[in-house]
């Protein structure tokens, strides 16, 4: 409907170095398709805006660094002449003018004439919800509907690549989570090539096609929501995507042997010390007789769509484990715990 | 405790109030070692326009040419400033800002030994111009620094060059309307500053470029103590109007949510 011709973007060798002398981003080569949403996820000061100001144009990157959209060198190119989209954090929308004035601000500098601008503003609020709000200021806006606004006046000029930066962090969580619904909707729909920082987990797998999650200005891991998490490649990224009980011990013939029994391992591996990582949901609560791992709850807490438990005395330290909401146990009890083998999934040991 | 404060702002208020009141109705007093009951009249007031007329119209003049040097400079400076804003902006800032430390008078020597062989320049009133413009520029450009710190003028300024928005533009349309109450305050702490320097101006002027100030202390030094104070009186007149105008497009333009739909 909208039209929008998203571009291929490639990062080549992109470092980037601050004049402070601050290494913010080691060299990185990153490819992004054409039409999909790449989501850049870690912990604060990891890189991932530093990353997102290179492709935008507000960062140059080390002289050896190259940024290409559809092969076409845009390293030395201005901002202003990228025709590319930003959503911030802060919205950044123009105090001084109205919804309608920010949206057309892009199209009134490109000198799209005022009929047109009429007709693509009637598209872009219908498409955002805000329609209605045409002729409102700025602080006479609730924080989401801000959010529609700098997303709307983005998407307005038709950007090679739209790029956003944390653009639901400012907003609570309730509103925060219809948001990222309707965000979802949004960019399938404009099928437009899409960079999108955040350092929350949820949002990241729900948004994006794939992840990069970043750590000190590297790249972690790359890969689709599902392999971050199923198959991390590391410890860190286990631990910063949902949440994972991380297990330090020997291994012997395919077994790893804790205090209270033992888990099977997919290849019959003999180690002086293995790391495996196992997701709280693939742990089953079975009866203690005929299970390889028992332990004794420590402690229930029901959140409505399941319980969340911890497990003692069955590794050195307690497992947590998410059971359906129907599971009936109490503290104190001995519970067995049944893990299937493919869920629990070897890591680097740490280096 | 109340009853106790109000007397002490009265006092003080008194105290700094008292002395410019008795001092314009001594502008209109027909003889003021006689006191008010030599009569009241407007021969002093009458007289000192005879005599000063033009070095007041000289002060509006170049207190209204200061201002437009300092927007014309201070405004783009400010922005530039503060949208760099790392140590070589901070040590321009300083520099810009250290005539407020200096004494007018080491300024004014400083201008005399530098321009006063340019004969047409120093016999000029910009040369008095100049010697404003470096004593008030610091006010406009830390007014508006000021509130570019406050609007995060630097992710706004982003925004609008991704919108494809050149430097000028972005000024022109986002940096400028948004600065607009630091701006007005700047110009009216620069009119007030340059309508009543003193210091600086009586080092740089001439017999033929006298402003307002001077022209008090003229005569002060020369005339009768009525028409010293008539002059006082007539540049109250003159001056307050004009600082509450400023004062009301400020609150106007300055007021938020005032969008232009």
């Amino acid at each position: 409907m909208t039209g929008s011709e998203g571009v291929a973007v490639r990062l080549e060798a992109c470092a980037k170095t601050f004049p402070d002398g601050t290494h913010a981003l080691e060299p990185m080569t990153l490819d992004i398709a054409r039409g999909e949403t790449m989501v850049f996820l870690g912990p604060s000061g990891c890189g991932k805006t530093t990353t997102l100001r290179i492709i935008a144009g507000l960062e140059r990157p080390d002289p050896d660094g190259r940024v290409l959209f559809n092969g076409e060198d845009v390293t030395h190119i201005p901002i202003e002449r990228r025709n590319v989209g930003m959503v911030f954090q802060s919205y950044a929308l123009f105090p001084n003018m109205s919804v309608a004035e920010n949206i057309c601000y892009g199209l009134k500098i490109r000198g799209v004439s005022r009929a047109d601008r009429a007709s693509r503003l009637a598209e872009l609020v219908a498409l955002t919800g805000i329609a209605g709000l045409e002729h409102r200021a700025i602080d006479q806006l609730s924080g989401g509907q801000r959010q529609r606004v700098a997303l709307a006046r983005a998407v307005a000029i038709r950007p090679r690549v739209l790029l956003l930066d944390e653009p639901l962090t400012a907003l609570d969580a309730s509103l925060r989570e219809r948001l990222r619904g309707d965000l979802n909707q949004l960019l399938r729909s404009l099928g437009i090539t899409a960079v999108y920082v955040t350092h929350d987990q949820a949002e990241a797998m729900a948004l994006g096609d794939r992840i990069v999650v970043m750590r000190h200005g590297a790249i972690a891991q790359i890969g689709a929501p599902r392999d971050i998490y199923f198959t991390p490649a590391d410890r860190f990224v286990a631990e910063f995507i949902g949440a994972a009980n991380i297990i330090e011990a020997a291994a012997k013939d395919g077994f790893i042997a804790l205090p209270g029994g033992r888990i099977g391992l997919t290849d019959a591996k003999t180690a002086a010390t293995v790391v495996v990582m196992i997701r709280p949901e693939t742990i089953k609560i079975v009866a203690p007789g005929d299970a390889r791992l028992r332990g004794k709850v420590e402690t229930v807490s029901f959140v409505g769509d399941r319980v969340r438990l911890t497990v003692t005395e069955a590794a050195e330290r307690p497992l947590a484990i998410d059971a359906a909401n129907s599971t009936q146990v109490r503290v104190g009890d001995r519970v067995g715990l049944s893990i299937d083998q493919a869920a629990v999934r070897l890591l680097e040991p740490r280096r | 405790m109340f009853a106790a404060q109000l007397a002490f702002t009265l006092l003080v208020a008194a105290f700094l109030i008292v002395p410019a009141l008795l001092s314009m109705l001594a502008g209109v007093t027909a003889n003021y070692f006689r006191g008010i009951s030599s009569g009241l009249t407007l021969d002093w007031v009458l007289q000192v326009w005879e005599l000063y007329a033009d070095t007041i119209f000289r002060s509006f003049e170049i207190a209204f040419a200061t201002l437009a040097c300092t927007l014309a400079i201070g405004v783009p400076a400010a922005y530039g400033l503060y949208v760099r804003g790392d140590r070589l902006a901070r040590l321009i800032e300083e520099i810009i800002t250290l005539p407020l430390a200096i004494p007018g008078l080491a300024i004014a020597l400083a201008l005399l030994l530098t321009y006063g062989g340019f004969g047409d320049f120093r016999r000029s009133w910009s040369f008095i111009l100049v010697g404003h413009v470096v004593f008030t520029l610091p006010f406009m450009v830390r007014s508006v620094m000021a509130v570019l710190g406050q609007i995060d003028v630097r992710t706004l300024d982003e925004s609008a060059a991704s919108l494809g928005a050149s430097p000028w533009r972005r000024f022109r349309d986002v940096i400028v309307p948004n600065a607009a109450p630091g701006i007005l305050a700047g110009s009216l702490m620069v009119v007030t500053l340059s309508l009543g320097e003193f210091n600086l101006t009586w080092m740089l002027h001439t017999p033929l470029t006298k402003t307002l100030p001077v022209g008090l202390a003229d005569s002060y030094a020369s005339m009768r103590l009525e028409v010293a104070s008539a002059y006082t009186l007539v540049f109250f007149v003159m001056i307050i109007p004009l600082l509450v105008a400023m004062q009301l497009i400020g609150r106007r333009n300055g007021r938020p949510g005032t969008a232009r739909a």
